[in-house]
């Protein structure tokens, strides 16, 4: 399997990475090598296999509703990289002007 | 005397008043002063709060009070674990400032055991390497031949025991992270069944492999620390509701009549002629020890590194979605956007194999590929399990190698992704299948680099693998040696 450039972007957009131009050629590269290796599981038959996302044989665990101490607000915000009182700060994200 | 390297040596001089938790907190920060500017274990410590829990545990102990399993003795966590007041780092650029919001289960489990946290280890970036390389701050130090790496991912935890810097440390496992870097460090190093220890507080990296697991210079202690560090957690759903035994207790009673499973696929052709030679020659030691030795097959054991660096990338793409720059972590300084911000953060703050994985754990999830690659992981992740299941029909434990080479010098293997993987071709369906596995110093190639003897065993059977795994011990000397810490 060759990833080409337009899937190395395609997968670098999904994936929230914006690369740097001397990052691509050696990160293409790899990847598909990777995937050649892998590529290895198609020799298994896996007819009527049923997949394990996890190893242990648990369904859904319940917990109580009932109200515990967790993490303080500041807790939390204090790691924050932008902060502005209670709130996380971000970029702004809804134009001023009247376009949409 | 005093052997600063048994933690149940330590416990019981300061149960007796030979010495006192402080004294013992001195002495690990003497050798860490000594030996850390050579070996380079450790990402941060913690003077302040060692200090202060060393009082409290010298305190109960002078007023007569029960003081834990633990008491006094100095251990390191792995820099993926959240300790309040220190940094989590995960070796990462991206959390280089990230204070930890609350004590992981094993910290607070660690601390009403009386055990005084020392430091936090480094590790490659999040727990993601086989060499300790990828740690974007700095490397580690094989304490048998500083000219070679300790392996990884916990490579500062493993390095630091074998250093006898601290007599235990907690490492993570996700695909032989504590394995590995125990062969390499030539101490014993274990991962618990999925489900044993509460994943509650460590950084998350592939969330159906990882554990949390002890590293020890003995057998004992190893067993010890599990014990304190295992049990069911609220915190943490995927935890089995299954009891804690003493894993201390039995682990003497021997291998006479017991079944040990060798399987063939194991020892292919390009596993290093001494770790070959190492491995067979325990296996001789445990059929004198009374042992019988089973030829099995675990026909499936090849495709069980594609299947994790599938799995596992997959698990890690998703969990590290959380860093976008917002929340916590880096932030990117000139973004013009949300988009860009998300973007930029995340591209500045991870390193090169973090993003590897991040790209091929995406691109095994996309639309158009999910089936082909994902899927069809997750289906041979059953045939795996099955194997063992087989397998465990007929023997008690499985012994094999922990790693199919000894470790390496710096860079040896870096540059080449497939060569580093390599190194867990033996370690990585443990975790697929959930299975508990330990590795023990079982001897050292010809240059005296130690080799790992590594035993699996069935789901929640951890004290069966521990008493194997003491029998070895016990029949020889493998684990008294310690490294001289310098260059050959």
């Amino acid at each position: 399997m060759t990833i080409d450039d337009r899937q190395l972007n395609h997968v670098a957009l999904l994936a929230r990475l914006n690369l740097r131009p001397e990052e691509r050629e050696p990160l293409r590269r790899d990847l598909s090598e990777i995937l050649a290796y892998v590529e290895k599981l198609k020799e298994v038959d896996v007819t009527n296999i049923e997949p394990t996302s996890h190893a242990l044989p648990q369904k859904n665990v319940f917990i109580g509703d009932e109200a515990t101490a967790r993490l303080g607000k500041d807790d939390v915000l204090d790691n924050a990289p932008g902060r502005s009182g209670d709130l996380f700060k971000v970029p702004r994200v809804i134009d001023e002007g009247g376009e949409t | 005397m005093i052997d600063f390297s048994s933690a149940t040596s330590i416990r019981e001089a300061i149960l007796t008043r030979k010495c006192t938790a402080l004294d013992m907190v001195a002495e690990a920060y003497r050798r860490i002063e000594k030996l850390d500017p050579k070996v380079r274990a450790f990402i941060s410590l913690t003077q302040q709060s060692a200090l202060e829990k060393a009082v409290e545990v010298d305190g109960k102990i002078a007023r007569g009070e029960k003081a834990g399993p633990l008491a006094g003795v100095p251990v390191a966590i792995k820099d993926n674990i959240c300790m309040r007041g220190t940094k989590t780092t995960c070796a990462s650029r991206i959390l280089e400032n990230f204070d930890s919001p609350y004590d992981a289960f094993v910290v607070k489990r660690l601390l009403a055991a009386d055990a005084v946290i020392i430091g936090k280890t480094n590790l490659d970036e999040f727990a993601m390497g086989s060499s300790c390389e990828n740690s974007a701050f700095f490397k580690t130090h094989n304490p048998w031949d500083l000219d070679y790496i300790p392996g990884g991912s916990s490579g500062g935890s493993a390095a630091c025991v074998s250093s006898r810097m601290t007599p235990l440390s907690l490492g993570s496992d996700t695909g032989g992270s504590i394995r590995q870097p125990a062969a390499f460090c030539g101490i014993v190093g274990m991962k618990g069944t999925y489900g044993r220890v509460s994943r509650y507080g460590l950084v998350a990296f592939g969330s159906s492999l990882d554990q949390i697991g002890p590293f020890a210079t003995n057998v004992r202690d190893c067993a010890l620390l599990l014990g304190v560090v295992a049990g069911k957690d609220p915190n943490d759903s995927t935890t089995a509701d299954v009891a804690v035994p003493d894993y201390t207790d039995g682990i003497e009673g021997g291998v006479k009549g017991m079944k040990l499973g060798v399987p063939k696929e194991y020892f292919v052709d390009d596993i290093a002629p001494d770790i070959a030679k190492a491995v067979r020659n325990a296996l001789d030691a445990y059929a004198k020890c009374g042992a019988e030795i089973v030829d099995i097959s675990l026909p499936h054991t090849s495709y069980s590194n594609p299947t994790y660096y599938i799995v596992a990338n997959a698990e890690a793409s998703s969990n590290l979605a959380r860093y976008d720059g917002i929340h916590y972590g880096r932030r990117a300084s000139d973004a013009k956007d949300l988009m860009d911000l998300y973007c930029k953060s995340r591209n500045e703050g991870f390193g090169p194999e973090v993003k590897r994985r991040i790209l091929l754990g995406t691109y095994v999830l996309s639309a158009g590929y999910y089936d082909a690659y994902y899927l069809r992981a997750l289906k041979v992740r059953t045939l795996i399990r099955r194997d063992f299941d087989e397998a465990f029909k007929k023997v008690d434990a499985i012994a094999c190698p922990t790693t199919p080479v000894p470790a390496f010098k710096f860079g040896e293997r870096i540059d080449d992704p497939l060569q580093m993987y390599y190194c867990d071709i033996l370690t990585t369906s443990a975790n697929l299948a959930g299975l508990p596995g330990i590795s023990i110093p079982c001897g050292f190639t010809e240059n005296t680099m130690p080799v790992g003897l590594q035993l699996l065993g069935k789901p929640f059977d951890e004290g069966t693998l521990l008493r194997v795994a003491r029998a070895f011990e016990a029949a020889t000397d493998f684990s008294k040696t310690p490294p001289l810490v310098r260059n050959k």
